[in-house]
């Protein structure tokens, strides 16, 4: 059982928009090791990790500018979207409903607006099409095959906008997230990373001038040393380097920023703290930002800070 | 090949070699580096809007650049991002404040 007590179980996908697609596809595939699974109708590049079970977790879309569409969350059920859908229009969400089959081989999907100007998803069902190249039964520790720095798995998203507060009470409130850790400057909050598991973050908000920010799209690696791979791979191929590799105070994930070729944020990362409903919230000081954000530098960043699509 | 990036409001210029950006062509220039970093440099590829230019003279080529910080009228004009325009002669430029800095969506 998810740890919401709504029934949300994880992020699922999310939608990128990028400016060239081939140029996209070789970072993502190429680079970051995800398994390309389709081309849809529309144009839309699908892809996952080769550890995730759902038929694919990051879909890119040719646009004219970079930046986010949308991030969705896979529900428990089809009984728990639709309670979920009727709590999001009680709560005063704007509800859109998207058809079973607008993203190939995923369900019905449920569309929210959010006071910082993101939109969101839940949807019950996705195909299943299992890991890629292991199998359920007696399946061995990895596939071989696998390219760049092998992310295994879409972790979350870290979003920036102005009301985070606002954003964040409808996942804890009608979604069942919990605030795990937070940045605040005397009383005002300037981040909130949510939990909807056993994971410090599902989905964060930093408070920024604009709204319905993407800051990065997180991947999952195992160890530490893959994470210095990745660096390798950023240096090998001159991937446009943010910052890293190093910790982080906040959530003590150790990662590198990266951007891909049209500028939105990606991050691999491994370690970091876990999550329990029981715990207290931890919080950090504006007088410690430099560390909570920068854990070795301990000074922060511009650019790290200002910088989104 | 190396071509001359005139920044007249910086009183400066900088080398750019040929098929690098702007934007990388200035962060590459290792002698005087601390002199060349008035292009502020976001996430390189054209999606965040930092490091706005407008184009005075000089022929270059461009990649594609998000339209929320360069809109097409401004494309007309000269603005571009420094990190999607490549040189193929001697240019001249000056640095725009980044797009950011314009319209916040709100008044946090």
């Amino acid at each position: 059982m998810a740890i919401s007590s709504k029934g949300v179980m994880r992020p699922g996908h999310v939608q990128l928009r990028v400016l060239d697609m081939d140029e996209a596809v070789e970072h993502y595939r190429d680079r970051m090791g995800l398994i390309e699974v389709q081309t849809d109708p529309q144009g839309r590049v699908y892809f996952k990790g080769y550890t995730e079970f759902d038929k694919f977790s990051i879909v890119l879309r040719e646009a004219d500018e970079a930046g986010l569409d949308f991030m969705g969350f896979k529900v428990e059920s089809p009984e728990v979207l639709a309670g979920l859908r009727q709590d999001l229009i009680d709560y005063g969400c704007k509800v859109e409903d998207i058809p079973a089959g607008e993203l190939d081989g995923c369900g019905a999907r449920v569309r929210f607006d959010s006071p910082t100007g993101h939109f969101f998803e839940l949807y019950a069902e996705k195909e299943q099409t299992g890991k890629w190249g292991i199998p359920n039964l007696n399946p061995d520790a990895w596939p071989e095959g696998l390219k760049g720095m092998q992310a295994t798995r879409f972790d979350h998203c870290l979003l920036f906008g102005g009301d985070i507060d606002g954003t964040s009470d409808i996942f804890i409130k009608v979604l069942g997230f919990r605030l795990a850790e937070q940045a605040m400057d005397g009383d005002m909050r300037i981040a909130s990373f949510l939990s909807c598991s056993n994971k410090e973050h599902d989905i964060a908000f930093i408070k920024h001038e604009h709204d319905g920010r993407l800051h990065h799209v997180s991947f999952w690696l195992d160890t530490w040393e893959h994470v210095l791979r990745a660096a390798d791979i950023i240096s090998m191929h001159d991937i446009s380097l943010d910052f890293g590799p190093s910790r982080h105070g906040l959530t003590h994930g150790a990662r590198i920023y990266f951007f891909d070729p049209s500028g939105n944020r990606n991050k691999v990362f491994c370690q970091g703290d876990y999550y329990y409903p029981d715990h207290p919230v931890i919080t950090w000081t504006a007088d410690q930002l430099g560390k909570a954000v920068f854990y070795h530098s301990r000074e922060l960043n511009e650019r790290f800070l200002t910088v989104t699509t | 090949m190396l071509h001359q990036i005139d920044v007249p409001s910086e009183q400066s210029s900088f080398s750019c070699q040929s098929g690098l950006s702007l934007l990388v062509g200035m962060e590459r220039q290792q002698v005087g580096a601390s002199m060349t970093r008035y292009i502020p440099a976001g996430c390189r590829g054209g999606g965040c809007g930092v490091c706005r230019i407008r184009i005075l003279s000089g022929s270059y080529t461009s990649k594609k650049m998000s339209i929320k910080h360069v809109t097409p009228e401004e494309r007309e004009q000269g603005v571009a991002l420094a990190c999607r325009v490549f040189p193929e002669g001697n240019m001249c430029i000056v640095v725009l404040e980044r797009s950011e800095a314009r319209a916040p969506d709100n008044n946090c």
